[in-house]
């Protein structure tokens, strides 16, 4: 379990975090939301100890992260940043070799090897092992790092916005392997998100940020309400529930386009809504 | 444990590296030894060749002069290499070296001090061995010092660190120009004697204890090699990999500064050599390890110096000095770099 009691950061003189308290749950896939600069990296960045917060305590289990040596946390949990610019030459094999970093510094011993094995297969990047990381698309460098994380074997794993710089369908399938890395490998996972309704469709829990507060936290069902919404992002986004699928349409304020409110209009009129749309 | 256990571990460990590599990793692995063998052999040649050409009059003579140059190109090129490449990793820059960044003009600076301080007599008192380790070490506790605040504060900021470094040499050169007028006549000369030391005229005693500190330094080096390799990944996946960050950086630069009084004290400031040696071993060793890259990047500061040195005194007959040469060179792959790297 992951537990924030009163955390409070400034950068100089901007509070960014306001006496955060905060548990999260084990086995589940939680995602952070929040407007830019609602604090969501800066606690992400707390929680796994790369700053050190001006007050507050972070406990991961039993472990303090602020007292607890850097190494057992890197047993432990797992962090991803969201600009990862190495200028080494790296393949694919080296990079996700460094994931046993914590167990053998450095000197892979054969479980080693047979882990980093794993991580590769299951990210099915066997393939680019040899590749150098300059010669893979954004996706596939994810995927390598992601591999990485893996590899070092840890129950957290903490993303810090995924999902940026990946087109539709990588950024789909990104969400689908760690939704899968939840559920079979019961890990627990922690994602900074930009996207609603990436976070709507594959947490188990939400965590609301704004101006450095948690406003509200829960299931995506509670958080997805237009009542809600508004009070986290100060945006009027319509909700719309598809197949059991909380959607937010927030691309538009207070959407749908077009005269009158397609809730009350019958399906086919908004497809020829959208039709006319395209066409003109 | 014992020390057949630790064999075997290792041997396991081996093994076990050897039958989870590809094809195309091992012929990579290959390819940087062969590389490596391959630098190391044209050290040796260069080593015998300034040792050997064109002697004219007596032998024996002419091999002690050159045995002490040869030695000291030596120091100087391995110091250089190993300190730049290292520095540039936990600098998290390829155009950072300890000279762009003011180290070798804080030598300097210290040098003056003591002498302004303490006065030729005591200076010349001392013996050059003492006198270098007093100021190796002022070097290495006043460096700490501020290149632990430097990059406390502005390790974010590549470009404040460039400027911060060039004024911060300028100044200490500043300082050291002042504190030199400052001297009477006969502090002046003998601050003269000892900060200009070049390769053509070596003092063996000074050599000796250079040497011996460079070995030191270098051996120092070995253990924190594979840490050094997680540093390049950068801050936040160092520290996320349980990487002792503060700790491996001061030790680092603990060693890099000492590094830096080795060469200075024998051959005084080389701007850009450090900067040229250091990204020519990154070019040329195609690894990310630092246990390649530092070797690869102390053969090229050697072929550097013993090659350059052999081109200067030998060819040209000293009609330039090899500073010179590399300065001339260094600035310009300096600024083309700097215009590569603008992104940075």
């Amino acid at each position: 379990m992951i537990r924030v009691r009163d955390v409070t950061h400034r950068y100089d003189k901007q509070v960014v975090l306001d006496e955060v308290g905060l548990t999260l749950p084990v086995g589940q896939l939680t995602s952070i939301v929040g407007a830019n600069g609602a604090g969501k990296s800066t606690l992400l960045s707390v929680i796994s100890r790369l700053i050190r917060p001006e007050q507050g305590t972070v406990f991961i289990d039993d472990l303090d992260v602020g007292t607890a040596g850097a190494d057992a946390i890197s047993k432990r949990l797992a962090v991803l940043r969201q600009d990862n610019r190495i200028t080494a030459r790296l393949s694919v094999i080296d990079l996700v070799r460094f994931g046993r970093f914590p167990y053998s510094k450095g000197r892979l011993t054969p479980e080693d090897h047979v882990v980093v094995e794993e991580a590769l297969d299951y990210l099915d990047l066997q393939l680019f092992r040899d590749r150098y990381l300059d010669q893979l698309s954004g996706g596939q460098r994810q995927r390598a790092y992601i591999a990485m994380i893996l590899a070092q074997d840890t129950d957290y794993i903490l993303l810090d916005e995924p999902l940026n710089n990946l087109d539709m369908k990588h950024a789909s399938s990104m969400m689908t392997l760690l939704r899968r890395a939840a559920d079979e490998l019961g890990k627990t996972i922690v994602l900074v998100l930009h996207d609603i309704n990436f976070a709507s469709c594959f947490s188990d829990h939400i965590v609301a940020m704004r101006d450095g507060k948690v406003v509200v936290q829960g299931t995506p069902a509670e958080i997805m309400q237009r009542e809600t919404l508004r009070e986290v992002f100060d945006m009027d986004i319509h909700v719309q529930d598809l197949h059991g699928m909380r959607l937010g349409i927030f691309w538009t304020t207070g959407a749908p386009v077009g005269p009158g409110p397609v809730v009350a209009a019958p399906a086919d009129a908004s497809g020829a809504e959208l039709g006319t749309v395209s066409r003109a | 444990m014992t020390l057949l256990q630790s064999r075997s571990d290792r041997a396991t460990r081996a093994a076990a590296n050897l039958e989870h590599s590809s094809p195309e990793e091992r012929r990579r692995r290959r390819r940087v030894r062969l590389i490596l063998t391959v630098l190391g052999l044209a050290c040796l040649l260069a080593a015998v060749a300034y040792l050997t050409y064109d002697v004219r009059g007596s032998w024996d003579y002419a091999m002690d002069l050159r045995t002490r140059q040869v030695g000291s190109l030596l120091v100087v090129g391995a110091a250089v290499g190993a300190s730049s490449l290292v520095f540039q990793t936990i600098a998290g820059s390829r155009i950072l070296t300890p000279s762009v960044m003011g180290f070798d003009a804080l030598y300097l600076l210290v040098q003056t001090i003591i002498v302004f301080f303490f006065g030729s007599a005591t200076f010349l008192m001392m013996g050059v061995a003492e006198r270098f380790l007093i100021n190796a070490g002022a070097l290495v506790v006043f460096g700490m010092l501020l290149f632990r605040w430097l990059f406390g504060r502005n390790s974010r900021n590549l470009l404040v660190l460039v400027l911060v470094g060039i004024v911060i040499g300028s100044l200490f050169n500043s300082l050291t120009s002042l504190a030199s007028r400052v001297l009477s006549p006969n502090d002046f000369l003998t601050l003269q004697d000892v900060m200009f030391a070049t390769f053509n005229t070596v003092d063996g005693d000074l050599l000796w204890i250079v040497a011996v500190v460079c070995v030191v330094g270098l051996l120092a080096l070995v253990p924190l090699l594979r840490y050094l390799d997680v540093v390049d990944l950068g801050y936040d996946s160092a520290i996320a990999l349980g990487l002792p960050y503060h700790r491996v950086v001061t030790l680092t630069l603990a060693v890099v500064t000492l590094l830096v009084a080795v060469s200075t004290a024998l051959v005084g400031p080389m701007l850009f050599l450090g900067l040229i040696v250091a990204n020519l071993a990154r070019q040329v060793v195609p690894s990310h390890r630092h246990t390649d890259l530092v070797l690869g990047s102390v053969f090229v500061g050697i072929l550097a110096t013993v090659g350059g040195q052999f081109v200067v005194g030998h060819l040209m007959d000293n009609a330039t000095t090899l500073s010179v040469v590399v300065n001339l060179v260094g600035g310009i792959y300096f600024i083309l770099l700097l215009m590569r790297t603008v992104r940075l």
